[in-house]
């Protein structure tokens, strides 16, 4: 029984995956109907599910597919036309798909349901349904291949010698700098043998009008040699500014080139230029001044490498062809091998956590070592602390994942809510290789989609108004992430109508979020939307404005360790960006003690430390304040808040010790913890807590130090909070 | 520069005296300026002497040649010395100037 559950979790990822590439491959297709490998990848996904779900037994699936296959195979023989009927249809099969295998796979041998029965039902006719859109001949394909022939024909007959046709184009100042053009020749001819020369002087009319100094000289060179075409520049290589040189290989070459590019190692990504230079198609010279003609370009700045090449006339059309062929190749070869190891991720835990006892245990030899002074041991104690240092970060590495794929379930939402709300929107996804802890990105995914949504509902207007407002008649919403500082940063942008700062103020006000007579920054009354109960849309949709959500948003983020805020332009947009950690498992610590007990404080949280004098910050003892440059800041003491019962150590009160605050800041929120002593930087490796600690006020973790003492990890936003709240309301500003 | 010149039933009989370099080309290029403007239906330019001959010599010739195409007169190149000979037959340039080239029987082993 328990391998039948194996197979049937296998089938349920295979399935998983298939409908995921399903659909993307239909997304793509929107844009690009007539793709005949995405339509291929959506019938083999088909296909595939079919003949598994046969397997198991699943007649209903098989039953279901089996039309949809159908009619894709159709699709792709081009006897029914590709449209957007169609796909939307597939796309509602793929969910149906979807719901078929997620009904069997959680009650095995019950029947299906009725409604199902009558979804699938109806999805048949639909995809049948539409006759009158069969394709009557299979034109496009067939004028492709006949474009390809004609290519090669006239690639062949342009260049069937089999010389290099080197031509230099010398300019004016040559010989005044001390060229000779001759010599070069001349050199050349040492290296093979020159067929044919064709000298001209296109610049210069007539004798009575020319400059016998300046050169006027050009030369179109048939040569004939087994060197490649790095030699052969080298030769130039000293009139290289004053002439313009273009080497174009023998046609000979050319099945070199393009043998080579096959036989090129398809281990690792290589770009366009890379690839071009590797085979001798290519001198890494015109890679770099093609490059940097495309920088100074702007107006065609999007232009690719490998077209611009062609344009010059540096390489063939075979080459780059072939090169691209092949680079589209290795990616799709990484990909699956990136798709191929499936780690149980319960292995991977143990994986970390292993690494973060060995961390521990680095940072205990470091201590003994210290303490004993052995010289010759520190040496090796450091050294291991370097790998024990990689080991830890490539173990992290291994949780990491791409948060392209998760951006791009977003398509689909996009594509449906535009279509429910009737508003032209287009998604554009950046940053999507940016990697992030597979943790972190499972939870950010809800709210994710609630901004998202967000964007669709209230952001982007309907085309109409957005034509008024002198927009575009699409509107934009923009995924973007990137690494800052150890952190990832995840923005969600739209080009919509913005927020309007009044009517937030207005209704926060009417909330009793905030006090009538306050006065608040542009930013602040923005980032009132996460304050709970505030929803400005007058009329709740499906999809958002009920005034619940924003602040669930801001503290599954804050659970995360992370941090959100937004930015808004009113009538032109509104960006909401968020920050997070890059990992759960290890961070970057600062540790303090109060009374002999150690704490961490996430790094990232401290503001600064301060000397704590009474006189200096006006403390007030009773209320818990302090005066810190003018501003009221709350202040915790840690020993007392974490062993009120215990008496403090006498010398401490005879001795009044100087005492340090550490201020932290979490969002806009400040506290001061007051503490003894402060220890500074530590690699904190966070060990949850068990059970019977979990509802402990104020402390998030603990770690295990080098010593093998305990610190504990304070719960910072926590006890912020607790440090507010005993301030007298009136306080706060 | 150093010419001889000698009219003779309107040939201008001319050779150049010195080698076609960068260092004389001001002075050459008058010197051929000069043949062109004398207006004579033919020119004979002897090369024996020219013991050296660069790039510039070369677009001088070359210009030469398209002066005598473009005013129709006709330009004759003999006694081509050695430096002028390994050019031309570098440039494959003989057939283009189109006057007979004698290779003399000690070529190239100076």
């Amino acid at each position: 029984m328990s391998d039948m559950n194996l197979a049937l979790q296998t089938f349920a990822h295979e399935v998983d995956e298939l409908l995921t590439e399903m659909e993307d491959a239909l997304l793509d297709l929107e844009e690009t109907p007539d793709d005949a490998e995405r339509i291929n990848s959506i019938f083999r996904a088909m296909h595939t599910i079919k003949g598994s779900s046969g397997l198991f037994g699943f007649d209903d699936i098989v039953a279901f597919t089996h039309e949809a296959e159908t009619v894709l195979d159709q699709a792709r023989n081009g006897q029914r036309a590709v449209d957007n009927d169609l796909i939307s249809v597939l796309l509602a099969c793929k969910d149906h798909t979807a719901h078929l295998v997620h009904h069997f796979l959680t009650n095995e041998n019950e029947a299906l349901p009725t409604s199902l029965q009558e979804q699938g039902k109806l999805l048949i006719v639909q995809l049948n349904g539409e006759k009158h859109s069969i394709v009557t001949s299979l034109n496009l394909p067939a004028t492709q291949n006949e474009e390809l022939d004609q290519l090669h024909v006239e690639t062949k007959s342009t260049n069937s010698s089999d010389n290099w046709v080197i031509s230099l184009d010398f300019k004016q100042d040559a010989l005044r700098n001390g060229m000779d053009p001759l010599s070069f020749i001349r050199y050349l001819s040492t290296l093979g043998n020159i067929v044919e020369v064709i000298t001209s002087m296109p610049n210069q009319a007539e004798l009575e009008a020319m400059d016998p100094e300046s050169c006027f000289l050009c030369f179109k060179i048939a040569f004939n040699s087994s060197v490649d075409k790095q030699t052969i520049e080298s030769v130039f290589e000293f009139a290289a500014e004053d002439c313009d040189i273009h080497i174009l290989p023998p046609y000979s070459r050319q099945d070199l080139y393009l043998k080579l590019l096959e036989n090129q190692a398809d281990d690792q990504l290589k770009r366009l230029g890379e690839m071009l230079i590797d085979i001798g198609a290519l001198t890494n010279k015109e890679v770099v001044e093609v490059l940097a003609e495309q920088q100074l370009d702007e107006v065609s700045a999007e232009k690719p490498i490998g077209e611009r090449l062609l344009e010059k006339n540096i390489v063939q059309q075979p080459n780059v062809e072939q090169a691209l062929k092949k680079q589209e190749a290795v990616k799709q070869k990484i990909a699956k091998e990136a798709n191929y190891i499936r780690v149980d991720a319960a292995k991977l835990d143990h994986l970390i956590n292993l690494v973060g006892e060995l961390v521990i245990s680095d940072a205990a030899i470091r201590l003994v070592v210290q303490k004993k002074g052995l010289t010759d041991v520190d040496d090796v104690a450091s050294t291991m602390g370097h790998l024990v240092e990689e080991i830890r970060d490539t173990a992290l590495q291994l949780r990491m994942v791409q948060i392209g794929e998760t951006f791009s379930r977003f398509q689909r939402v996009v594509r449906d809510v535009s279509k429910d709300l009737g508003k032209l929107i287009e998604l554009q996804i950046t940053g999507g290789e940016t990697e992030l802890d597979k943790t972190v990105v499972e939870k950010i995914n809800d709210p994710l989609t609630h901004l998202v949504r967000n964007s669709l509902d209230h952001g982007i207007e309907i085309p109409e108004e957005r034509l008024m407002a002198g927009k575009p008649e699409k509107g934009t919403v923009r995924l973007n992430a990137y690494h800052q500082a150890g952190r990832i940063v995840i923005q969600i942008s739209d080009d919509g109508k913005g927020l309007d700062p009044e009517r937030i103020l207005a209704k926060a006000i009417a909330k009793g979020l905030v006090k009538p007579d306050q006065t608040l920054t542009e930013n602040e009354i923005f980032n009132l939307i996460f304050a709970p109960g505030l929803s400005t849309k007058e009329e709740a949709s499906n999809l958002s404005g009920r005034g619940v959500g924003m602040d669930v948003v801001k503290s599954n983020i804050e659970a995360l360790r992370g941090s959100v805020a937004v930015t808004s332009k009113f009538g032109q947009g509104t960006t909401v960006t968020i920050h997070l950690p890059l990992t759960l498992a290890i961070i970057d610590g600062f540790m303090v003690e109060a009374r002999q007990e150690r704490y961490i404080i996430p790094l990232n949280m401290v503001e600064e430390c301060v000397e704590m004098d009474s006189d200096e910050w006006q403390m007030d003892e009773l209320q818990h304040y302090v005066n810190l440059r003018g501003e009221v800041l709350p202040y915790l003491r840690l020993g007392n808040f974490f062993q009120s019962h215990q008496k403090p150590v006498l010398q401490n009160s005879n001795t009044p010790q100087r005492e340090s605050m550490v201020i932290v800041r979490v969002g806009d929120a400040r506290a001061g913890f007051v503490v003894d002593e402060l220890h500074g930087e530590n690699q904190t490796v966070i060990k949850p807590l068990g059970k019977l600690f979990e509802n402990l006020k104020g402390i998030g973790g603990a770690t295990v130090l080098g010593s093998g003492d305990v610190a504990l990890i304070l719960d910072v936003h926590g006890l912020i909070q607790y440090a507010q709240q005993r301030l007298p309301a009136n306080m706060l500003h | 520069m150093t010419v001889q010149s000698e009219q003779i039933d309107g040939v201008l009989q001319v050779s150049v005296q010195e080698d076609m370099t960068i260092y004389n080309a001001a002075s050459i290029k008058d010197t051929f300026l000069n043949w062109c403007n004398s207006g004579v239906p033919e020119l004979e330019v002897d090369l024996s002497a020219v013991e050296e001959l660069d790039s510039t010599g070369l677009q001088l010739l070359l210009s030469l040649k398209a002066e005598s195409q473009k005013r129709a007169f006709s330009l004759r190149l003999l006694g081509h010395s050695q430096a002028v000979i390994e050019v031309f037959e570098l440039l494959k340039l003989s057939m283009y100037f189109g006057d007979p080239v004698v290779i003399p029987a000690d070529w190239k082993k100076s």
